[in-house]
C-alpha cells in the first residue's frame, strides 16, 4: 500500500459509508411511509445545516464516540474484544465526578484535569479485572466485560442515590458541577468543549503510538499473530495483552470524564446512550485505524445529530438510526467476506478485529498433539 | 418472617427468572454448540414487540408462538452472517442487538404513532394448579403462574433429556467441544449450529413475549433491558447445564426481587447491591474452571472446516 | 464383524477388498499424489510405507472420505465407491485412525463410541458394547473414563474399538505405534494380525520397517506421491524396503558446480551451542527428546536426519532457545536465529508489511522508537542481497511468493550476524530456484563462521548440506556418517 494509497482508503471508506447509511436510511424511510425528502432534510438541518449545528450537534456528539472508538479499536488491534467500554467510560464519569466533587472550585482547571485523571485511572482499573481473568484464568473477555458493565451501571446507581446524590436529595443525580471546573468551550456561542480537541489529539497520539514505538508494534503484532510474535519477536504477549486492555479502559474512562466535565455536568446512570456498542461501529468503520476514527466518530455523531432533529422535525423514531448503524456493520462484515473471496490483498487485513480466539481463551484446554 | 412476605418474594423471584430461564435455556444450546449469540437481547425485544402486535387478532397465548418466530427471524440475520459467511461471532452479535432496539423501536412509533398512550395487550392471568396451589408458602409461587412459568419450568427438564439422553443432543455436544471430531463421526457441525442457534432464538422471542403477555401487558421501547445479557451470564454461572441455568436464573431472579422483600424488612441495603451479586458471583465462577464445568472448547471458534 | 456385500459371509483370504487405482490430489503448487495405487486384499495387513510427504495419508484420507482426489478411482470388493465424508465411508464398512485423533477429551469413552448414531441415547448399552468388543478385541478400555485423562495408547484403543462398534471391516491405522511403547505396540500388531485373520482388512501406514516385515502380509511403497513398489512381505527384505523409500537415484540437489561440497576443517573451537543431558516435552507434556547431549561449532552445519515425530521438533526448539529443557542444560549464545517450518503462523505476521517483519526479530527487547528509516535501509539491503523479489516497498507478506517469504525469514534471522541458525524443513513447498537460494545462503552463513543446524523431512537435502550427522530416533540422538544408507537405517530403526 502506498503512502497515499493509505489516506485515500479510508475516506473512501468513509465516504461509501456515508452513502451507505444514507441509501439505507431512505430505504428504510420509505418502506415505513415517511417522507424521504423531509426526513433527509431535517437530518441535514440537525447535523451539518451551519457551524454552529456542526459543532453543537455533530462533534459534540462525535466526542464521546470517538474516545470509545479509540478505546475499542486499540483492544482489537491487540487481539481483545473489548465489549466493556460502556462500564469503563461509566466509571470513569463517577471517578471524575467525585473527584470534581471533591476538589474546591479554586482549582479551577488544575481540578478539571485532576477529574479526567482520575477517570483515566478509573475506566483502565476496571479493565485491569477482566484482564486478568483472561491471561489468568482463560475466561472470555466477551463474557466478563459485558458483566462488568452491568455491576458498573449498579455501582453507579448506588452512589448517585447514595454518596454523590445532589444536595436536595430528590434525584439520583449527582449536585452539578462547579463551573470553574468545567471543561471550557472550543467554540464561543456553541455547546463544543475542549474534549473534542482533546479526542482528537488522542487519536494523532494513538496513531504515533501504533507506528512509531516499539511497545506499539508489539501491541499491534501480538493483536496480528500473537504466536509469531512470542515465537518470532520473542514479545511476551500475556504484559502486552494486559496493557493493551487497561489502555482501551483508560481511554474510555477519559471519555466518560470529558462527557460528564463537558456536556452534562453531573452524573446520572443513564449518562450513556449505548456510546459503549457504537464504539464498535465506529472502530469497524474505521478499520481500527486512529485517525480515521475521527472521520467514523464524526459520521456516527452526524447520524446521532441528525437523528433527534428527525424525530423533531420530521417525526422520524429515533431507532431508525440504530437500525442504520447495525446495517452498516452487517455490510461491512458481510464485504469482508466478500473481498476474502476475491482474494483481495489490502483493505480489512491489515488491523483487522481479532479473528479466531485461541482455544486457550476460554479454558486452558490443550492442543492437539503436533505433528 | 411470616408467611406472606416469603410468599409474595417467591413468587416476585420466579416472576422475574421465567424469562430469563426460556432465553438462557436457548442460549445454552446455543452454546453447547460453540455458538455465542449476544445478538440475544435483539431477539427478546423484537418477541416483546410481536407478542404486543399480534396478541389482539391472535389472543394472549398464540401471541407467544408469534413473538417466538420474531426472535427467530432476527437470528436467521446472525446466523447468516456469523455462520454462513463466518464472520465474528460477537461484533455480529451486537450488531442484531442494534438491529433490534432500533427496528422495534421504530416500528413501535410507525404502528402506534407518537401518542405515548400505554397500549396494553390482553395478557395471560395466571393458571392454577390445583391442590398444589394451595401448599403454603410454596403453592402460589410454584403452583399460581401464567402460562410460560410453566413452559419455562417444563423445559429444563426437555433441554436436559434431549441434550443428555439423545443422540442429536450427543452431537451437538461434541460440535462444541470439537467439530473436527464431530464430523470424522460423520455429524455436520454448521448445520447443527445453525438449529441450535435458531433454536436460541425462539427462546429469546419467546422470553420477550412473556416479558409483555404475562407480565407488563404493554410495550416500551428498550424494555428488554438488558436480560439478553443477564441470559449469558446465567448460562456461563449454570456452566452451560440446564439445571444449573435454573439455578442461576433463580438466583439473579431472587435479586432483583429481594428490594422488595428489603423493604419488607425494613433494611436499608441498597437495592444496587442485591442486583450486583449474581454478576460477581458468575465472574468468581468462571475464573475457577474446573475440567467438567468449563466452557464448551470451541465456544465462539470460528471453524476452518465446511460441514 | 459385519462384511461387505457380495461376500456372502466368508471371505476368500486374497480376494481384493480397498483399492486406490491412480490417485492424484494437488494442494496448491505441492502435488501430494501423483497417480498413487494401492491393492488391499481380505483377510491381510497391508502395510503403506513411505518417507514424509510421500503421500500415505492423503492417500488414506481420500479412502476415508476427509478429502477428494482430483483424478482416480477407487472400489470396494470390485464395487466403485467414492466417499464424500467420513458418514460415506464409515457406512461402506471402512474406519480410520488418524495420527491425530478425533476424539472429544471433556466426553466419557462410552459418549465418544456413541456419537454419530441418532435416536435416544443409551449409553449404558453402548457401555455394555465397549466392554464385550474390548474384551473379545483384547483391547481394555474403561467406558465411563473421561478421554482427556486418557494415555494416548488408551486413547487409541478407543479409535480403534469407535471403528469395530460401526462394523468396520477394513481399518486403517496411521503410524500407530508411534505413540506407543514396545509391549503395547506388539500387543496392537497381534491384535491386527488376529482382525485380520478374522477376515478383516489391516491397513497400517507405519515406519518401523522391523516391525512392518514381521506383521505385514503385502507391502505398498510410495514415494514423492507415487507407488513405487507393491510387494509381498516374505519376497522383500528392509534394505530393499529402505532403497525403494528413499530413492535408488543419488542426490538430487548439488551445488553449483556440481561437485559435493567438502566440509572445512573444523577448527578445534568451542562449541557455539551445547546441549547437556537434556530432556524436553511437547506441548502435550509428552516427553519426546531424551537425555540429548552434543554440540555444535562455528563454521559448520550440523544436519538433522529424522522420520516424523522421532523428537527433533523438540531438539531444534531447545537449540533455538524457543523451549526450555525439562532436564538437563543448553548452553545457548545470545543471538539465535530461527526459521521453524510453520512460517505462517510462528514466523511470519502475513498481513504485516515487509517492512514490520524485519522489525519483529528483536521486537520484544527494542525500547522507544521503532528506528523505520534505518530498518527501511537495511530491509532494501537485505532483500537485494537475498534476491527476495517483491512487487513494490510496502508490500504486505501476505503478497509474496512462498519462495520469496522463506528467503525473507533467513535474510532477517541473518541479519544481525547471529551466532547460530537453526531452521526447520527450511524448503518445503519450494521450488528448485528458491530451493537452491536457501541452500546457498545456508552455506554462506557457515562459512562466515556461524553454527548452522539444519533438519530436513528430505534426508537427500540433508546429506547436501550437512557437515556433520546426528540422527535423531526414538528421542535419542546418534552421531552417524555421512552415508545415506547408514543414515536412513538409522533413521528408521525403532
Amino acid at each position: 500500500m502506498t503512502r497515499t494509497h493509505a489516506v485515500t482508503r479510508p475516506l473512501l471508506d468513509l465516504l461509501l459509508a456515508g452513502v451507505l447509511a444514507v441509501a439505507v436510511l431512505s430505504a428504510l424511510l420509505a418502506i415505513s411511509g415517511y417522507s424521504v425528502r423531509d426526513a433527509l432534510s431535517a437530518l441535514w438541518q440537525g447535523a451539518f445545516s451551519s457551524w454552529s449545528v456542526i459543532a453543537s450537534g455533530t462533534l459534540l456528539r462525535a466526542t464521546p464516540l470517538l474516545f470509545t472508538g479509540l478505546a475499542v479499536a486499540v483492544a482489537f488491534r491487540a487481539g481483545i474484544l473489548n465489549i466493556g467500554a460502556e462500564g469503563q467510560l461509566l466509571l470513569g464519569a463517577t471517578a471524575a465526578t467525585a473527584m470534581a466533587i471533591a476538589v474546591p472550585a479554586s482549582f479551577g482547571l488544575i481540578g478539571t484535569m485532576l477529574a479526567l485523571c482520575a477517570g483515566l485511572i478509573a475506566g483502565g482499573a476496571w479493565a485491569f479485572v477482566p484482564a486478568l481473568l483472561k491471561v489468568r484464568f482463560g475466561v472470555l473477555e466477551v463474557i466478563s466485560t459485558i458483566m462488568l458493565n452491568v455491576v458498573a451501571l449498579n455501582v453507579t446507581g448506588l452512589l448517585v442515590r447514595g454518596p454523590l446524590q445532589e444536595p436536595t436529595r430528590t434525584f439520583p443525580q449527582s449536585p452539578l458541577i462547579e463551573q470553574a471546573l468545567r471543561l471550557p468551550r472550543l467554540m464561543t456561542g456553541t455547546r463544543l468543549h475542549i474534549g473534542f480537541a482533546l479526542a482528537v489529539l488522542l487519536a494523532i497520539g494513538m496513531a504515533w503510538f501504533l507506528h512509531a514505538t516499539a511497545s506499539g508494534f508489539r501491541l499491534r503484532m501480538t493483536g496480528a499473530n500473537s504466536r509469531a510474535a512470542s515465537s518470532a519477536g520473542g514479545v511476551d504477549v500475556t504484559r502486552v495483552t494486559v496493557l493493551a486492555f487497561v489502555l482501551s479502559g483508560a481511554l474510555a474512562g477519559l471519555g466518560g470524564a470529558v462527557e460528564v466535565t463537558g456536556v452534562t455536568y453531573a452524573l446520572y446512570e443513564n449518562l450513556s446512550p449505548g456510546y459503549g456498542f457504537t464504539a464498535i461501529a465506529v472502530a469497524l468503520l474505521a478499520r481500527l485505524n486512529p485517525i480515521a476514527a475521527v472521520g467514523s466518530a464524526i459520521v456516527f455523531g452526524a447520524l446521532e445529530a441528525g437523528a433527534s432533529a428527525m424525530q423533531r422535525e420530521a417525526h422520524v423514531p429515533a431507532g431508525m438510526v440504530g437500525v442504520v448503524e447495525a446495517c452498516v456493520i452487517l455490510m461491512l462484515l458481510a464485504s469482508e467476506w466478500v473481498g476474502e473471496r476475491l482474494a483481495s490483498t489490502t483493505s480489512w487485513n491489515r488491523g483487522a478485529p481479532p479473528r479466531t480466539p485461541e482455544p486457550s481463551s476460554v479454558s486452558a484446554a490443550p492442543t492437539p498433539p503436533s505433528p | 418472617m411470616t408467611a406472606a412476605p416469603l410468599a409474595d418474594f417467591l413468587d416476585a423471584s420466579i416472576r422475574s427468572a421465567t424469562p430469563l430461564l426460556i432465553a438462557a435455556l436457548g442460549e445454552t444450546i446455543a452454546e453447547r454448540s460453540g455458538v455465542i449469540n449476544v445478538g440475544l437481547e435483539g431477539a427478546i425485544i423484537v418477541g416483546c414487540l410481536a407478542g404486543l402486535a399480534t396478541a389482539s387478532t391472535l389472543g394472549p397465548a398464540p401471541a407467544l408462538l408469534a413473538a417466538a418466530a420474531a426472535g427467530v427471524a432476527i437470528t436467521a440475520v446472525f446466523a447468516l452472517v456469523a455462520i454462513g459467511l463466518v464472520a465474528d461471532q460477537i461484533i455480529t452479535g451486537t450488531a442484531i442487538t442494534m438491529l433490534g432496539l432500533g427496528i422495534t423501536s421504530t416500528l413501535y412509533r410507525v404502528i402506534y404513532g407518537d401518542s405515548g398512550a400505554a397500549l396494553s395487550a390482553p395478557t395471560l392471568g395466571p393458571i392454577g394448579i390445583p391442590l398444589l396451589k394451595d401448599l403454603p408458602i410454596l403453592g402460589r409461587p410454584l403452583f399460581q403462574q401464567p402460562l410460560p412459568t410453566y413452559v419455562a419450568f417444563l423445559l429444563v427438564p426437555t433441554v436436559w433429556w434431549w441434550l443428555y439422553r439423545t443422540h442429536a443432543g450427543l452431537a451437538l455436544r461434541a460440535t462444541g467441544e470439537n467439530p473436527a471430531a464431530a464430523r470424522a463421526a460423520g455429524a455436520r457441525p454448521r448445520r447443527i449450529q445453525l438449529w441450535a442457534t435458531l433454536f436460541g432464538g425462539a427462546c429469546g422471542g419467546l422470553a420477550g413475549g412473556t416479558l409483555v403477555l404475562a407480565q407488563v401487558g404493554t410495550f416500551a421501547e428498550g424494555m428488554s433491558a438488558g436480560r439478553g445479557f443477564i441470559a449469558i451470564a446465567i448460562v456461563a454461572l449454570g456452566r452451560w447445564h440446564p439445571v444449573g441455568a435454573l439455578m442461576a436464573a433463580l438466583l439473579f431472579g431472587m435479586a432483583s426481587a429481594l428490594q422488595f422483600l428489603g423493604q419488607a424488612l425494613g433494611l436499608t441495603i441498597p437495592y444496587q447491591i442485591f442486583l450486583a451479586i449474581p454478576y460477581v458471583l458468575t465472574l468468581t465462577a468462571l475464573g475457577i474452571a474446573s475440567g467438567r464445568y468449563r466452557a464448551p472448547a470451541a465456544l465462539g471458534v470460528r471453524p476452518n472446516v465446511a460441514a | 464383524m459385519v462384511l461387505p456385500p457380495g461376500t456372502n459371509g466368508t471371505v476368500t483370504s486374497g480376494a481384493p477388498r480397498l483399492a486406490l487405482h491412480a490417485i492424484s490430489r494437488r494442494y496448491g503448487g505441492l502435488q501430494a499424489l501423483d497417480g498413487a495405487s494401492l491393492n488391499a486384499a481380505a483377510g491381510e495387513v497391508h502395510a503403506l510405507v513411505g518417507e514424509n510427504g510421500a503421500g500415505k495419508t492423503t492417500l488414506m484420507k481420500i479412502a476415508f472420505g476427509l478429502e477428494t482426489p482430483d483424478s482416480g478411482s477407487m472400489t470396494l470388493d470390485g464395487a466403485p465407491l467414492a466417499p464424500r465424508s467420513p458418514r460415506d465411508a464409515m457406512r461402506a464398512g471402512i474406519g480410520m485412525v488418524q495420527q491425530h485423533f478425533a476424539l472429544v477429551d471433556a466426553m466419557t469413552v462410552a459418549e465418544n463410541v456413541a456419537l454419530g448414531g441418532t435416536g435416544t441415547l443409551d449409553l449404558h448399552a453402548t457401555a455394555t458394547l465397549i466392554t464385550r468388543i474390548s474384551a473379545d478385541a483384547g483391547l481394555p478400555l474403561d467406558p465411563h473414563a473421561r478421554v482427556g485423562t486418557l494415555p494416548l495408547s488408551a486413547q487409541q484403543r478407543l479409535e480403534i474399538v469407535k471403528a469395530l462398534a460401526r462394523n468396520t471391516h477394513t481399518l486403517i491405522l496411521d503410524e500407530p505405534t508411534a505413540v506407543l511403547s514396545p509391549d503395547e505396540s506388539r500387543d496392537l500388531l497381534t491384535w491386527a494380525r488376529r482382525f485380520a485373520d478374522d477376515g478383516g482388512t489391516v491397513i497400517l501406514i507405519a515406519h518401523k520397517l522391523r516391525e512392518i516385515l514381521s506383521i505385514a502380509d503385502r507391502i505398498t511403497v510410495l514415494r514423492r506421491g507415487r507407488t513405487i513398489l507393491e510387494t509381498r512381505a516374505d519376497a522383500t527384505t528392509e534394505t530393499a524396503l529402505a532403497h525403494a523409500m528413499l530413492g535408488l537415484t543419488p542426490l538430487a540437489v548439488r551445488d553449483k558446480d556440481g561437485r559435493r561440497h567438502t566440509s572445512i576443517a573444523l577448527r578445534p573451537t568451542n562449541p557455539i551451542i551445547t546441549l547437556r543431558g537434556v530432556t524436553a516435552t511437547d506441548e502435550n507434556g509428552a516427553e519426546r527428546l531424551r537425555d540429548a547431549t552434543l554440540g555444535v561449532h562455528a563454521g559448520e552445519i550440523l544436519g538433522i536426519a529424522a522420520i516424523e515425530g522421532a523428537g527433533q521438533r523438540e531438539l531444534l526448539r531447545v537449540m533455538a532457545g524457543r523451549l526450555t529443557p525439562l532436564r538437563g542444560t543448553a548452553t545457548l549464545p545470545a543471538s539465535i536465529g530461527w526459521v521453524p517450518e510453520d512460517r505462517h503462523r510462528d514466523a511470519v505476521v502475513l498481513d504485516a508489511t515487509l517492512l514490520e517483519n524485519l522489525a519483529l526479530r528483536g521486537a520484544g527487547s527494542r525500547k522507544g522508537l521503532v528506528a523505520w528509516n534505518t530498518l527501511r535501509g537495511q530491509a532494501a539491503a537485505m532483500m537485494r542481497e537475498r534476491d527476495v523479489r517483491a512487487p513494490e516497498p510496502n508490500t504486505t507478506m501476505r503478497q509474496l511468493s512462498g519462495g520469496n517469504q522463506q528467503k525473507f525469514v533467513i535474510g532477517r534471522e541473518l541479519a544481525d550476524d547471529p551466532r547460530a541458525l537453526v531452521v526447520e524443513n527450511p524448503t518445503r513447498g519450494l521450488d528448485i530456484r528458491a530451493t537452491t537460494s536457501v541452500h546457498d545462503a545456508l552455506r554462506a552463513a557457515r562459512d562466515a563462521g556461524t553454527a548452522v543446524v539444519v533438519y530436513s523431512s528430505d534426508l537427500d537435502e540433508v546429506l547436501a548440506l550437512a557437515d556433520r550427522i546426528i540422527v535423531v530416533a526414538g528421542g535419542r540422538t546418534y552421531d552417524v556418517p555421512n552415508d545415506r544408507d547408514l543414515v536412513g537405517r538409522a533413521m528408521l530403526d525403532a
